[in-house]
């Protein structure tokens, strides 16, 4: 990089093309620094404006009702310099990981026999190309559209629709459409590199196709497919739109997704912020909720990370 | 070791006998994981037919003016008639201005997340420190782990307020200067704009890009690396010269992934936008977009809205396919190439 | 009863080890005693029978035309220079090509004088009955003693005879005292001459007929090297045992017979693989009768 400095050349830095390199470089390490701040600055709003939220039984009691007289209310807590009313948000908290909980179970099992399908079987047949491809645009699919889709088919009475109404597994559906394509990805990305000769040795043992791929393949590209899952999970704990006109609302807790409305975090934020923006309450409820979603995003993400390290380490060995 | 006594097996003939278990289930397993991945397409195939199917009565009613119209809200007849102030059957909801909203944020996210996301690939791969490369990896993955539900909620109640008073000092400074005035403007000028809603996007579309474009950036071969440094070339001119050609088209597919999330970014859009649909340059001005007005409104949308409000998806989802599939084409057939010439 | 085979027998390179004769029908036998080894010689049990086999790859012939016969409880080696065709000769052996997309064997492999290749035949089946132990060791990321137990397991040994079975494997692999105390840890955690030495006691375990081995010790020191020998020699008094070798003075160690192959243009300019010669081990290493078996083994080959 030190390139030795000949008498006949100008010094490193006087001339044009090493100016550029410098401006380049500093324009590399100030984009670093641009994306840094917004980072910063949302995660640090919600930890100091959720932070205060999350007092007495926040997590454990039922969402309060917003009403006209809650100005009111605000306006006398204001004065006594005090928290209106014990508000809560646990049906929320419950709705959140009952919703993606089940979404989970359904795109997880789902996804890892697709991705073992494109890998194991499909291979470079023109239909797993075709399968595979459409995979990777589904993932280019918006949120809000998984939505509409099973707000079409499901929960809508008219038309060509299940018409079974809001519930919280209409939610898990349009999380699990989401999830799919995702897990089905990062399975045959694992699979990937699960060396032949270990399908190989389980073949020469008189093991069939199936239970090579249940007994040596997956398990050996386990760590790397929880690890891909649980991504999954962390991404569509944080989802709003797919959830917001199919799960209904609730302020109490329904621990029954198959019926009835539910609520989850991330819809009890995006409705707090665009109806009740002025209520005090609404606002502070809204940044609580935003920290205890951000927490168990962080979770699964960690929890991902996690089982990446140890698998690594494990290899190293 | 006699006590084995290996009965082999060969005594009896390969073609006679009992088979090893696991015949009948090999099978079953092969169509389980194949119909898993035919699920892939069926969800495509009915997202399109079930959504078409709920918003047929917006499209049957207006045909291309559904699509063409920039008119969003209904005419209603006038004072003095006999339906007064009832909207007008067949009217309003003009699918175009908000395409017209949802290029334009898309476009403004665009320019301002490529420079940071082609900038902080590099600097994942050939410029940063070693030691600081994986962990500027992380920290950018960390922008995607945050809820676009919260990047909202920042918007609308921490960004919008202050930032207002710097689109006033740009709005003053471009006053008066043809064109750019146009742009730089907001009537009214907000703190929940357009571009408000591109500086969120451009946060939010900043990782999926940079990953994207890192595994472009990591197909260029060393050796033409180092034989471009070999030659003298000062590290920007190695990236010029030999990456950015190499991984010219990898990068523009990159980046078109990234412009279908942002066009299919909703909830928080939805939430700094404002509500205003309209074709306007004014970018320190209210707007609004195909997945936000979706979001918005869809709470107590009845009727001929709620349709419409579901064409308005089919609107999204065929354009977001559109620009996936070229993205993704774009991409397999760099791998390919790859693959080929190796 | 039997003569084992230690290092401190093994002498010149291309003397055939006198001590490991066998015994068969009653009668002791020398190694290297043509009149046992005519090929058409009916005391033998034939194992393979491989007529006019040729195997392609993706349409295009990798080997072609070998006729060889392998018979029961004697070793036998494939030698040649690399990318002859070994390997491919020998994945036919266990319907290995099945599992390779674009693979085809022709021709006639007879197994105890049946198509090995029938329709009515499973490769299941015939993979259970000829076990293969690979170039690079591969033991699944399991358990030493989940890797032993995974074959008898698949094919329907209950889990109450599990534990006798592995101890037995292992021993016979000769690795039992080393692994005796740590069968639960990581089979990764092995050096590669144990992780070879575990993936012969995981191909035994299933009791099979024959074992294929395709460059056993090819990642292996001398040391290593060595004890597979004595294995290999002392598990042919159980197994037919075929094995792909580079090492010439491993054949003249361990085979009975020894093929030798080589790849050649044809007249169409493509490389292919066919068998030159194939013999007793002795033979080949002594007079072979074909000069470029002669060049082979002498090292003057091109
Ligand atoms: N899976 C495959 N697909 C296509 N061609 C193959 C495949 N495996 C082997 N070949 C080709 O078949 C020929 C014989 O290969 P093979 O592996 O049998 O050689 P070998 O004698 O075992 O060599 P080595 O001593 O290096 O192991 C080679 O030209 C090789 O390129
Ligand atoms: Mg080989």
């Amino acid at each position: 990089m030190t390139a030795p400095t000949s008498l006949l050349t100008p010094r490193r830095g006087t001339t044009g093309r090493h100016v550029r390199n410098r401006v380049a470089t500093v324009g590399i390490w100030l984009a670093l620094f641009i994306v840094l701040v917004p980072l910063v600055a949302v995660i640090g709003s919600v930890i100091v404006k959720g932070a205060s939220s999350l007092s007495g039984n926040f997590l454990t009691q039922d969402i309060n009702k917003i009403t006209n007289g809650q100005k009111l209310a605000d306006a006398f807590a204001k004065v006594a310099g005090k928290q209106s009313t014990q508000d809560g948000i646990k049906p929320a908290i419950v709705g959140t990981l009952l919703i993606t909980g089940f979404a989970t179970l359904m795109a997880v099992p789902l996804g890892i026999l697709g991705g073992v399908y494109l890998n194991e079987y499909g291979g470079k047949n023109h239909f797993a190309r075709v399968l595979r491809f459409l995979t990777e645009v589904m993932t280019g699919v918006p949120s809000i559209v998984m939505g509409l889709f099973i707000f079409s088919i499901v929960v809508v009475k008219t038309g060509f629709s299940l018409g079974w109404n809001v519930s919280g597994f209409a939610g898990s559906l349009a999380l699990g459409c989401l999830m799919l394509p995702v897990v089905i990805r990062a399975t045959e990305e694992m699979l990937k590199l699960v060396p032949n000769e270990l399908r190989e040795a389980s073949y020469a043992l008189g093991a069939r196709k199936s239970k090579t791929i249940v007994s040596v393949v997956l398990p050996a590209a386990a760590a790397g497919i929880v690890s891909g899952a649980l991504l999954a999970v962390a991404r569509a704990a944080g989802e709003t739109a797919p959830l917001v006109f199919v799960i209904g609302i609730t302020r109490t807790t329904n621990t029954n997704i198959f019926s009835g409305g539910n609520v989850a975090l991330s819809t009890e934020i995006f409705r707090n912020a665009l109806s009740y923006g002025s209520y005090a309450a609404a606002r502070n409820r809204a940044w609580g909720e935003a920290l205890v979603l951000i927490v168990i995003a962080l979770t699964f993400t960690l929890l991902a990370r996690l089982v990446t390290a140890m698998f690594t380490r494990r290899r190293a060995a | 070791m006699a006590t084995i006594a290996p009965e082999r097996p060969r005594s009896r003939k390969l073609s006679e006998g009992p088979k090893p278990p696991g015949r009948e289930r090999d099978r079953v397993f092969r169509w389980f994981t194949f119909l898993a991945a035919l699920l892939v397409l069926l969800i495509l195939a009915l997202i399109f037919v079930s959504t078409v199917n709920q918003s047929w009565d917006w499209f049957s009613t207006r045909g291309l003016r559904a699509v063409f119209s920039s008119r969003w809200n209904q005419k209603v007849y006038p004072r003095g008639t006999a339906n007064a102030g009832q909207p007008i059957p067949g009217s309003g909801f003009g699918a175009w201005a908000l395409i017209f909203g949802t290029l334009y944020t898309s476009f403004v996210a665009i320019l301002l997340a490529v420079p940071l996301s082609v900038g902080i690939a590099l600097f994942t791969t050939d410029v940063g420190p070693r030691w600081l490369r994986n962990p500027v990896g992380y920290v950018v993955d960390l922008l995607a782990v945050v809820p676009s539900v919260v990047f909202g909620l920042w918007g609308v109640f921490v960004l919008a307020t202050p930032i207002r008073n710097v689109y006033q000092s740009v709005a003053d400074f471009f006053a008066g200067v043809p064109v750019l005035d146009k742009i730089f403007t907001g009537n009214p000028l907000l703190g929940t704009s357009v571009m408000t809603a591109g500086l969120i996007l451009a946060i939010m579309i900043t990782p999926i890009i940079t990953s994207l474009t890192r595994e472009v950036l990591a197909t260029v071969p060393i050796a033409q690396k180092e034989g471009a440094l070999a030659l003298g070339a000062t590290r920007w001119e190695m990236i010029r010269g030999a990456i950015f050609p190499h991984s010219r088209s990898g990068i523009v597919a990159s980046v078109m992934i990234g412009l279908g999330r942002a066009m299919g970014e909703t909830i928080a859009v939805a939430l700094v936008i404002g509500a205003a649909v309209r074709v306007s340059p004014a970018l320190f001005s209210p707007n609004n977009t195909l997945a936000a007005i979706i979001a918005q409104n869809f709470g107590e949308a009845q009727g001929i809205q709620r349709s419409a409000l579901i064409g308005l998806g089919v609107v999204l989802f065929v354009i977001t396919l559109l620009v996936n599939v070229m993205a993704r084409a774009v991409l397999n057939r760099g791998e390919r190439r790859l693959a080929a010439g190796k | 009863m039997h003569p084992t085979a230690s290092q401190t027998d093994i002498v010149e390179p291309v003397t055939i080890d006198a001590s490991s004769g066998r015994v068969e029908n009653g009668i002791h036998l020398e190694v290297g005693d043509p009149e046992i080894f005519e090929r058409d010689d009916p005391t033998r049990e034939l194992v393979f029978d491989l007529e006019r086999v040729q195997i392609l790859y993706s349409g295009v012939a990798a080997v072609t035309d070998v006729n060889l016969d392998i018979a029961s409880r004697e070793v036998t080696a494939f030698i040649g220079p690399s990318g002859c065709g070994k390997t491919t000769v020998l994945r036919s052996l266990n319907r290995m090509h099945d599992t390779t997309p674009g693979a085809v064997v022709e021709g006639k492999i007879l197994y105890h004088g049946e198509d090995l290749y029938g329709p009515k035949v499973d490769a299941a089946e015939v993979r259970r009955r000829i076990g293969m132990v690979f170039q690079k060791p591969n033991p699944f990321p399991k358990s030493i003693y989940d890797n032993v137990a995974y074959g008898p397991k698949i094919n329907g040994r209950k889990r109450g005879d599990l534990d006798d079975l592995v101890e037995q494997a292992l021993t016979r692999a000769a690795l039992w005292d080393e692994v005796k105390d740590k069968l639960k840890r990581s089979a990764l955690a092995l050096s590669g001459g144990q992780q070879q030495r575990l993936c012969i006691a995981r191909a035994i375990a299933v009791e099979p007929d024959v074992i294929l081995m395709d460059e056993p010790c090819s990642a292996l020191d001398p040391i290593a090297t060595a004890r597979i020998e004595d294995l290999m020699i002392e598990l042919k008094r159980e197994f037919t045992i075929v094995i792909v070798t580079h090492n010439m003075q491993q054949a003249s160690r361990v085979a009975d017979r020894t093929a030798f192959f080589t790849a050649e243009l044809n007249e169409s300019g493509k490389r292919m693989g066919l068998l030159v010669e194939y013999d007793t081990t002795n033979k080949i290493f002594t007079q072979p009768s074909d000069p470029r078996t002669e060049g082979y083994i002498t090292g003057r080959f091109g």
